[in-house]
């Protein structure tokens, strides 16, 4: 089994990682357990708070080790274990209905729309745009670079301007967040479906002129289908793209629900768990859009008879 | 057999402006081809086979002197779909089966279903590929591509078949085996063939007319009109008038080299 064999090496990347995690905890969290123990009459050294201060988390650590149990279970962490983590995550998905506030499969839910519809919109974009740029000599000349400088943009300065101006028309919720995350996504689409359109060679076009096919023949028959491996390649870095666009775009503007507006209420009131909780939502939401693309990539291509190519 | 000229080339020049300068692809160059000809185009690389090909084709246009193809020109024949061209590699749509890849031209070109799937059933029954229609391309060894590659050419019925260098990339067994098939596909079809080719063996063996071309600028040196009949079995390579044959090819490519 190739899957299985898939796994090890991945495994083995999560489990360093995990360990790596767990033992920052301790020093990261040091300082912080030492002054609850000091408060809990149970005796630390250096007794001075001061003087503790001066201290790395690794000596303090290490001067006092029953504090190193007390670093995994703070309330609010400066860096949170992953066993806590793990449990806001059970918490917050499991034992809440998806439809509370207090359920980040609801929160999941928000960004995913905003991703889902911005993608939609992008993806749509990026093939016109695409289409236009192989036939058009004109909008080859003039929509590529434009396409490019968009990206040099910084979006972190652009979403909150686009939110603003979006909500002085009278826009807000979904449509706003949507905007961004097309914004991010129609470029790798566009850039893949310029070269998939292209990539038929100079023979496969003569074959065309020999039939005397015309310019819709040549797009539907050969020119679309030949770059459809190419397309897949970009639709699954632009949903990754559209999901960071979302989460963007609900950090500006105060966001009430969505993974954005998770991080900063998790920062803003000083709950850790919150915003680590959001932090791999994301990331397991991104997998799981990606995850998904591949295997209607693998479905789409086996079926057209390039199971192997892509 | 008939002999009205189906394809009639006269004082064709064709020069290409590259980056280099001029480069002077055909000079001069006359020919008529007739009506169920089998005519073989030999030379080295540079001499214009393949160019002259294109031209007959309309895929190139020549800068002076005349070229007709079923009396009307070459551009005029394309669209009238005179011919069908094969490739030296088969070209085939990976996304599409070998049923699909020959429906290609024939979708085209507007045919009705039924139409297509009875035109799709002849051709690969006359490159013996019978039972592979559903199989795609990767599926099938390079001799089986090429083969389903020749059936596409044959689906819509054009007259002429234009073949540039079409087993160049196949080792010699199957290209031997190719050949046989194909002398024996044009005496079932009486199609016209423009064939481009390195190799003299190949070229003899399978041509009525062997026009041996030369390089810098492309040129005609020799046409050879094959006394070989038409009913030809391997061995036939053998035989003394075949290696006649062959050797007047090699003097004539010789005689192209010594120019430059």
């Amino acid at each position: 089994m190739t899957s299985l064999r898939g796994i090890i090496p991945a495994a083995t990347v999560v489990g360093f990682i995990l360990a790596f995690w767990t033992l920052a905890v301790i020093p990261m969290n040091a300082h912080l357990a030492a002054d609850m123990a000091a408060r809990g009459d149970i005796v630390v050294t250096p007794v001075a708070p001061r003087d503790r201060q001066d201290l790395s988390g690794i000596t303090l650590a290490a001067k006092n080790p029953a504090v190193i149990a007390m670093t995994y279970t703070l309330d609010r962490p400066r860096l949170p274990s992953p066993h806590q983590v793990a449990a806001e995550m059970y918490d917050t998905i499991f034992t809440k209905a998806p439809t509370s506030r207090r359920s980040l499969v609801y929160h999941a839910w928000v960004t995913l729309s905003a991703t889902l519809l911005g993608f939609v919109i992008g993806t749509t974009l990026g093939v016109l745009l695409a289409v236009g740029i192989v036939y058009n000599r004109t909008m080859d000349k003039s929509v590529m670079p434009w396409a490019i400088t968009s990206q040099t943009i910084p979006i972190l300065a652009l979403a909150p301007m686009i939110i603003v101006m979006l909500g002085s028309i009278g826009i807000q919720g979904l449509l706003p967040k949507s905007v961004i995350s097309a914004y991010l996504s129609f470029f790798p689409v566009v850039v893949g479906m310029v070269k998939g359109l292209r990539s038929p060679d100079a023979m496969q076009l003569d074959l065309l002129r020999t039939y005397n096919a015309n310019r819709p023949q040549g797009f539907w028959k050969l020119r679309l289908p030949a770059s459809m491996p190419y397309l897949f390649a970009s639709l699954k870095i632009g949903i990754s793209a559209a999901l960071v666009g979302a989460i963007v775009g609900e950090l500006p503007t105060g966001a009430r629900a969505g993974f954005g507006a998770r991080m900063l209420v998790g920062d803003q009131y000083g709950q850790p768990m919150v915003t680590w909780a959001a932090l791999f939502g994301a990331a397991i939401t991104a997998a799981l859009l990606v995850g998904i693309l591949s295997m209607i990539e693998r479905r789409a291509l086996r079926r057209m008879g390039m199971g192997g190519a892509a | 057999m008939t002999t009205d000229p189906v394809i009639t080339a006269r004082n064709l020049d064709l020069t290409f402006q590259t980056n280099d300068g001029p480069v002077h692809a055909l000079k001069d160059v006359s020919l008529e081809i007739n009506k169920g000809d089998f005519v073989s185009f030999i030379g080295p690389s540079g001499c214009g086979k393949t160019t002259f090909l294109r031209c007959i084709a309309g895929l190139e246009t020549p800068t002076a002197g005349e070229i007709t193809v079923n009396g009307m020109t070459p551009d005029e024949a394309r669209r009238a779909r005179a011919y069908g061209y094969v490739f030296q590699a088969a070209g085939l749509y990976p996304w599409r089966t070998i049923g699909g890849n020959i429906r290609l031209p024939l979708e085209i070109m507007g045919f009705s279903k039924a139409e297509q799937a009875q035109r799709v059933d002849r051709v690969l029954e006359l490159v013996d590929l019978n039972g592979f229609e559903r199989k795609f391309p990767w599926q099938l060894s390079g001799g089986m591509q090429q083969r389903a590659s020749i059936a596409r050419a044959l689906a819509f019925d054009a007259d002429i078949l234009l073949m540039d260098e079409p087993f160049g990339a196949l080792d010699e067994i199957v290209r031997d085996h190719l050949n046989e098939q194909l002398l024996k596909l044009w005496a079932r079809t009486e199609k016209t063939i423009g064939f481009v080719t390195h190799s003299i063996p190949e070229a003899v063996y399978l041509s009525t007319k062997i026009v041996v071309m030369s390089p810098r600028p492309g040129r005609i040196s020799d046409v050879i009109e094959s006394p070989l009949t038409k009913d030809r079995p391997l061995d036939i390579r053998d035989s003394a008038e075949f290696i006649e044959i062959a050797h007047r090819v090699r003097d004539g490519l010789r005689a192209g080299h010594v120019d430059d």
